[in-house]
């Protein structure tokens, strides 16, 4: 028995499962056969009574860029929350492709199958700089003994100065993240997810706090990225959405309460009722 | 080409920090024995053994807030409990100096005097190998690894997070000092380990042993902060700050907060073992107060009264802490615990970076009045 096995049966772990060792498993490899990159199926989650999500139902094509509207409470953000690991579902079942089983993995493990996430708060390292964010965030072996002797390569460099200029933020590389305006660390957080090289991104409300012109450009990135990532976004801004021109789907206390193109969803009678107010 | 490890820790200080390093280096290792043994005790600048057991005392205590800078400013968990550490360290080697005591002991036996007087008739199991350097050297280090190890393992999985994490890693200390003070333990009970006469066979009361302790400790603290520089300045450095600011954000973009924590855990309870093994010869006890309570927390203040998130700030907080201990519980012992709570509070509320933050301040408003009048270009 070698020292890791001896490791793993001490801490109650499965040896050929290395993931729990940190690093993503070279077994889970994305399957979209069936052209749907991700499942919720019957996704029920409650707090102390409240139903979060009920009984929901959704599947992301590949490719697709899909956005989710829905009044405060609708449960976005804690279907978010399942997908990332982060909240377990009581009923239901998530997958990544047709083999990953989202319910089962950690966090880190579901960030390394590629799945990005954006909180709806910039969530960034205020206290680094634009450049090291990015460096943190940029898709490589994440387990500490590889950090510790981590250096940059060129082509490293090349990759961050890039993301940098995509997301403007190359003559702000060297400051503290934290001294950035809102817009600009709503800009810096999808640089990141960038970074991760993620083949499906989660992003709730990526446009809170920019500006018109800081809005625009980000729906043309983000439609620049459909295709060849998928997306999910959750936007109250209308305008925008519009600009994103995907599907759209309509969540309301924990369930799905309408689906397709923004001008049915907006003419749908019991959206009408419930989000886009009397 | 990627440079050698060694060159990229030897190359993670400036050469500011190498010159002070080397100030400190020179100090300890040449004018401290120089004014020690050459110069006439009469003389001003003659050094006493006082003096060289205070500063070897407080080299210690100023290793062990780095330690705890590491995982406190850097890592963001309080830990107030790394008395334990420090006293697990010494304890392993106050086991080694008590066996080299030999027969020279008041029962005149083999075995130390407290299990004569408890009239134990052979070594308990754990004591096997405890007359070897090597194997004592060797506990110094894995004791602390392994305690921080197995108990950050299920905190950290679990994720105990912030105050919760420190009252736990309180009650561990305290947890840990009543299983010492028991007589049954095999430890000494409340008296320790003391009456130390000698290591490698040396008498360990004479000035040049004292001397070469003194330069060890010197060493071993010149070594850590470089080590710590370089740790602190690498990627791992940047993961664990990112991991204090922003946990969530570190979860997913696909870090494992656990092994990150676990192995910063680690690192700092180990440098407390070898802070812990350098006392205890040069101080001559050890004994369960070492993990009380009040001496984990005492070791939180050294580092927020230096300053925490900078190595420098914990050796300047120890050395100003202990300094003052020495002179207050001499001249006025009754009110040193007043004045100790006084300054964590005065810290907390006006100097939340410590003595160099204040320092940082201060030289920023000197630079501002010297550019004079002149309006700037930028703020």
């Amino acid at each position: 028995m070698g020292s890791r096995e001896v490791l793993g049966k001490i801490i109650g772990i499965d040896p050929d499962e290395p993931s729990k060792f940190g690093f993503a498993s070279k077994k889970r490899v994305l399957d979209i056969s069936h052209n749907v990159i991700l499942y919720l199926d019957d996704i029920t989650v409650s707090f102390d009574g409240f139903k979060a999500l009920n009984k929901l139902n959704l599947t992301i094509d590949a490719g697709e860029l899909r956005c989710i509207i829905g009044p405060n409470g609708a449960g976005k953000t804690t279907m978010m929350d399942v997908i990332t690991g982060k909240t377990r579902p009581d009923t239901g079942s998530a997958f990544f492709g047709q083999t990953i089983d989202l319910t089962r993995l950690t966090e880190p493990e579901i960030a390394h199958i590629g799945i990005g996430r954006k909180f709806q708060k910039p969530t960034i390292f205020d206290q680094h700089t634009a450049f090291e964010n990015l460096e943190l965030a940029m898709k490589t072996d994440k387990r500490v003994r590889r950090s510790l002797v981590a250096t940059l390569a060129g082509e490293d460099c090349d990759r961050i100065a890039e993301a940098l200029r995509l997301i403007r933020l190359d003559r702000e590389a060297d400051r503290p993240a934290g001294l950035l305006s809102h817009g600009q660390k709503q800009w810096l957080e999808i640089g990141m997810l960038l970074m991760q090289e993620p083949k499906l991104l989660l992003l709730d409300e990526p446009v809170a706090g920019m500006t018109d012109d800081e809005t625009m450009r980000t729906a043309e990135l983000f439609v620049s990225l459909a295709g060849t990532h998928s997306l999910v976004v959750v936007e109250h801004d209308m305008a925008f959405v519009e600009k994103l021109g995907g599907k759209v789907t309509v969540l309301h206390e924990g369930s799905v309460l309408a689906e397709g193109d923004l001008a049915t969803v907006q003419n749908d009678q019991r959206v009408i009722e419930v989000y886009l107010g009397r | 080409m990627r440079k050698p490890l060694t060159i990229r820790i030897l190359a993670s200080l400036d050469s500011k920090s190498w010159l002070a390093l080397g100030v400190f280096l020179a100090f300890t290792l040449v004018a401290v024995p120089v004014m020690h043994l050459a110069v006439p005790p009469e003389s001003v600048f003659h050094l006493s053994t006082y003096f060289i057991t205070l500063i070897g005392k407080i080299m210690c205590y100023a290793l062990v807030a780095v330690a705890m800078d590491l995982i406190w400013g850097y890592g963001g968990i309080l830990s107030l409990g790394h008395g334990l550490f420090f006293a697990l360290g010494g304890y392993a080697f106050g086991m080694y100096l008590m066996r080299q005591i030999g027969r020279d002991g008041s029962y005149q036996s083999d075995l130390p005097d407290f299990m004569v007087f408890l009239d134990w008739k052979e070594l308990p199991w754990f004591w096997t190998g405890s007359d070897s350097f090597g194997w004592v050297a060797f506990l110094v280090l894995a004791a602390p690894a392994l305690v921080a190890f197995v108990f950050g393992y299920f905190a950290f999985r679990s994720r105990i997070k912030g105050v919760y994490f420190s009252i736990i890693t309180q009650a561990l200390t305290y947890a840990a000092m009543l299983l010492f003070f028991r007589n049954e333990t095999g430890f000494g009970g409340n008296n320790g380990f003391t009456d130390f006469k000698r290591v490698l066979g040396v008498s360990i009361t004479s000035p040049e042993t004292r001397l070469v302790l003194f330069g060890l400790t010197a060493i071993t603290l010149a070594a850590t902060l470089v080590f710590a520089s370089w740790l602190v300045k690498s990627k791992f450095g940047r993961v664990l700050t990112a991991i204090r600011d922003a946990e969530s954000r570190v979860m997913f973009i696909g870090y494992n907060p656990l092994w990150y924590k676990l192995t910063i855990w680690v690192i700092s309870a180990v440098l407390c073992g070898i802070a812990g093994a350098l006392y205890v010869p040069q101080v001559g006890i050890i004994n369960p107060s070492e993990m009380s309570p009040a001496n984990s927390i005492e070791i939180a203040i050294w580092v927020a009264v230096g300053g925490r998130g900078t190595l420098i700030g914990p050796v300047i907080g120890a050395f100003a802490v202990n300094l003052a201990k020495s002179w207050f519980t001499v001249s006025f012992p009754e009110y040193w615990l007043f004045f100790l709570g006084l300054l964590f509070i005065v810290v907390t509320l006006m100097l939340p970076k410590g003595l160099v933050g204040l320092w940082q301040t201060l030289r920023e408003k000197l630079q501002n009045t010297q550019a004079g009048h002149a309006p700037q270009g930028e703020k």
